[in-house]
């Protein structure tokens, strides 16, 4: 009986999840700190990650759901965070005169599209849409490793690949081509902390970073699950000796 | 011999079932209050709506004599640049006469600015007198039409049903030109 | 019979609105077979996950938008704004696997045990009619996210309605509300998602009556007549409950706080796009084996009669199994189908992620066929054929018997 009840368990956890969709290449498999039952962020690669976005992704990329105030997870104080903000021109309005007007951002302020709206990204991308990274590591099946993989994966075609202007080959995307052409390359930036910024480097704090923006909540998450977890297996251990106890006095 | 050893025997079971019970039922209560508290924090306010809790507005473009409103909490704000001549009436009031005596010193950090919630403390109505074209009331304040109610240039009530002046939010001035409200 | 209150109050509130003594009745006194094992564990688990995805719900309803250009973000809103929304929103999203893996289980142990036989088979049809009443409140649900799984899995199940002849396209026109997918549709599916929850409690108010009328069946699927045979339901069966409460939260909370999305598809994180199709469309897990019966089928309005005769089939059920014993026990050939029932619903899970081509489309065809004759063709030969095992007078004279 025991034996069932598991096997049903097992296809339950293992074959479902799995079933959606076929690995196309192998990925590059990382190992994020903030993977696993104890998992963290890095608050050191996160700020670095946070750098990279600025100076690369944010010229073609938005990153609408994260508030400039939510960056204190990063270890950033809230003067430092104003400061920060104040340097992103938002639009705002309307005011008295019933006009649309820039102001300096705040705390409160999201971090804002390159483009007005969807339509316009993609006429400047030939219908290709950069899209927004606040969710993408959650949006993709094995998030982190493939960003990482694609971010890493960028190689000069195979001699009869046909080429289409515009697009780029990487054998980690659909269909092998990609219209972002290589974001990252080593020393693509200067890290203001110094670090060698080499294109592993990059694209590990770039996805540290963006897998950050999607689940902010993950440390809180998975600190409370441990806690939650054991306290559960101390009660049920308790009720299963109560129900023993209460059972025995049956004595057939 | 016998006899006693089984009732000792019974009592101990009884013991243990009863310590089991207790322990079972206060770790479950224990378990299930802390299981419920994420439930009821969820209806208080949520980020966002904290985040604009307080708020900073900038003085710079409030004249001397000039008042402006603001919105904070979603209610509206006074923040008046006060005339010398209206900072000495507000002070040399005899507080006997108020309805709700405060000191027009108590009211301000600095004197040349008032800050109040343009909110009337009787039944709710935003007074009038922000702009040069409205009445101020008798007393060179604010005049709330729904019930007559009139506050003087130090906000307080002084003719009509309200109850008490108008409220002074928390507030600090961050610079000699901006003030955070909340 | 009646035993009366010891607490004066209740005794007076009792006299004039019974609820108490029903309580009492209920949930204390009621005598239960003493040779329950686990697999009884999830009725009462089914009725505790219900609980909690109304509290949820109710919850997430006080935060969530349903329109369409703001669905998305109000469910973001939830997850990064709201104090503890993340939690209540995985629990919500994982309650809906838990609720179905648990009524699977709770199934299959009607199935084994020959429960859906008379006299419970009212019993049994309120319970596929909760069955029924869940898929709808999932699917609903399920739309609510607005993301593009949300919105396509939507299009093409709604699409299906087209299949009725004659008045398909008004059907379908009529529950969008419109000409596709858009707001009507999420303002309705809204509403309905949060109503039929309650409908679903009055539904299993009236299981619970049923069951209380003719008795809980057993492992060894004997009537009980002798006294001795059954227990009170309290303390016996309410720290065993208890007890595997504490195992599903467990469970459960693995999920909700380190695995929280395994159980979904990661389109569904992308904001609904009505001019871009997913590469696969696929439901939700506990849907897949019905999705690979209508796919199987390559006549439109076929498929669908499949799938819904897949469920309905379950009505008659206990006039398809002749066979006068009811539980596997003691049905050694039965047993063997019933396993092999099992394992074909599940492989019928699996092929339903899949594409219906080659030989997934094969197997699925094969799946869906096996479904079908073990219920029309199997079972009723069975019931004729079976050489079951002697079947004891009562329970003590099993307590030899090795269990199963």
């Amino acid at each position: 009986m025991i034996k069932k009840f598991f096997f049903i368990i097992f296809s339950f956890i293992f074959l479902i999840p799995n079933s959606f969709g076929e690995e196309k290449m192998q990925l590059k498999k990382q190992n994020w700190t903030f993977e696993g039952v104890f998992g963290r962020y890095d608050d050191v690669s996160l700020q670095r990650g946070l750098q990279i976005y600025q100076e690369i992704c944010s010229a073609c990329h938005g990153m609408k759901r994260l508030r400039f105030r939510e960056l204190k997870d990063l270890g950033f104080t809230e003067d430092q965070i104003k400061k920060y903000a104040e340097t992103f021109e938002i639009l705002d309005g309307p005011n008295e005169l019933g006009e649309m007007f820039m102001r300096p951002g705040e705390p409160s302020d999201t971090f804002a599209s390159p483009f007005k709206n969807k339509e316009e990204a993609k006429a400047s991308f030939n219908g290709s849409y950069p899209p927004d990274l606040s969710l993408l590591t959650k949006a993709i099946k094995n998030g982190p490793d493939y960003i990482y993989s694609l971010l890493t994966g960028y190689e000069d075609p195979p001699k009869d690949f046909e080429l289409t202007d515009g697009l780029y080959y990487n054998p980690y995307d659909d269909g092998k081509v990609i219209a972002m052409p290589q974001p990252l390359y080593d020393d693509a930036i200067e890290y203001i902390d110094g670090t060698n910024a080499s294109l592993h480097q990059l694209s590990y704090d770039i996805v540290n970073f963006l897998n950050w923006a999607a689940e902010p909540e993950l440390e809180k998450r998975k600190s409370m699950g441990v806690k939650v977890i054991l306290f559960l297996i101390v009660l049920t251990a308790l009720l299963y000796v109560t129900m023993k106890e209460t059972w025995s006095r049956i004595e057939k | 011999m016998i006899q006693i050893n089984k009732r000792k025997k019974i009592k101990s079971t009884k013991d243990r079932r009863n310590f089991l019970k207790l322990t079972t039922t206060s770790m479950a209560a224990v378990g299930s209050a802390f299981a419920i508290w994420p439930f009821i924090d969820s209806m208080n306010p949520a980020a966002d709506v904290l985040a604009l809790g307080s708020k900073e507005f900038d003085l710079s473009n409030v004249e001397e004599g000039s008042s402006k409103t603001v919105k904070w909490r979603g209610k509206p704000v006074f923040i008046k640049h006060r005339t010398k001549k209206e900072i000495n009436d507000a002070r040399k009031v005899d507080l006997s006469k108020l309805k709700d005596p405060e000191k027009d010193e108590d009211r301000v950090i600095k004197p040349e600015w008032l800050i109040v919630v343009g909110v009337c403390s009787h039944l709710g109505c935003i007074p009038l007198g922000q702009k040069s074209s409205d009445t101020k009331g008798d007393f060179d304040g604010w005049f709330c039409p729904c019930h007559g109610s009139h506050y003087d240039s130090s906000g307080r009530v002084r003719k009509g049903p309200a109850p008490k002046n108008l409220l002074i939010p928390k507030y600090k001035f961050i610079n000699e030109n901006k003030i955070k409200i909340g | 019979m009646v035993k009366k209150f010891k607490n004066k109050t209740l005794a007076w509130l009792d006299y004039r609105l019974p609820i108490f003594s029903i309580l009492r009745e209920a949930l204390v006194d009621h005598p239960t077979p003493r040779n329950l094992n686990y697999w009884w564990n999830f009725g009462s688990l089914a009725g505790i996950i219900l609980v909690i995805m109304i509290v949820s719900g109710l919850l997430l309803s006080m935060h969530y938008v349903a329109k369409a250009d703001l669905a998305f973000d109000s469910v973001e809103h939830i997850m990064r704004d709201v104090n503890y929304g993340w939690l209540i929103r995985y629990i919500h999203s994982v309650g809906a696997s838990m609720f179905f893996l648990i009524v699977y289980i709770h199934i299959a142990r009607g199935l084994y045990y020959g429960s859906y036989k008379s006299p419970r088979e009212v019993l049994w049809w309120l319970g596929i009619i909760i069955f029924l009443l869940m898929i709808a409140t999932a699917f609903l649900g399920y739309t609510l996210p607005w993301g593009q799984m949300s919105f396509w899995g939507a299009t093409v199940i709604t699409n299906l309605f087209s299949a009725v002849p004659l008045i398909g396209d008004n059907i379908v026109t009529w529950l969008l509300g419109g000409f596709s997918i858009d707001n009507p549709t999420l303002n309705r599916f809204y509403s309905l998602h949060f109503l039929i929850p309650f409908i679903i409690v009055g539904v299993v108010f009236l299981h619970i009556v049923s069951l209380h009328k003719v008795g809980s069946n057993n492992p060894i699927g004997i009537d009980l007549t002798l006294k001795q045979e059954k227990i009170p339901f309290h303390p016996y069966y309410t720290i065993k409950d208890f007890f595997g409460f504490g195992v599903f939260f467990i469970i459960f909370s693995i999920f909700i706080f380190f695995l929280p999305n395994s159980l979904g598809h990661p389109n569904n994180y992308i904001p609904a796009d009505p001019l871009v199709t997913p590469e696969h469309i696929v439901p939700e897990w506990y849907f897949l084996p019905f999705y690979a019966i209508l796919r199987a089928i390559p006549f439109k309005l076929l498929g669908v009669l499949a799938m819904l005769g897949s469920i309905l089939i379950l009505f008659v059920l206990p006039w398809l199994d002749t066979c006068k014993v009811r539980s596997c026990r003691f049905r050694p050939v039965y047993k063997q189908f019933y396993w092999i029932f099992i394992f074909n619903f599940i492989v019928l899970g699996w092929v339903g992620s899949k594409v219906p081509e080659g030989h997934y489309l094969i197997i699925s065809r094969i799946c869906t066929t096996y479904y079908f004759v073990h219920f029309l063709i199997i079972l009723p030969i069975l019931g004729m054929f079976e050489k079951t095992l002697p079947v004891p007078l009562n329970i003590f004279r099993t307590s030899k018997v090795k269990k199963n």
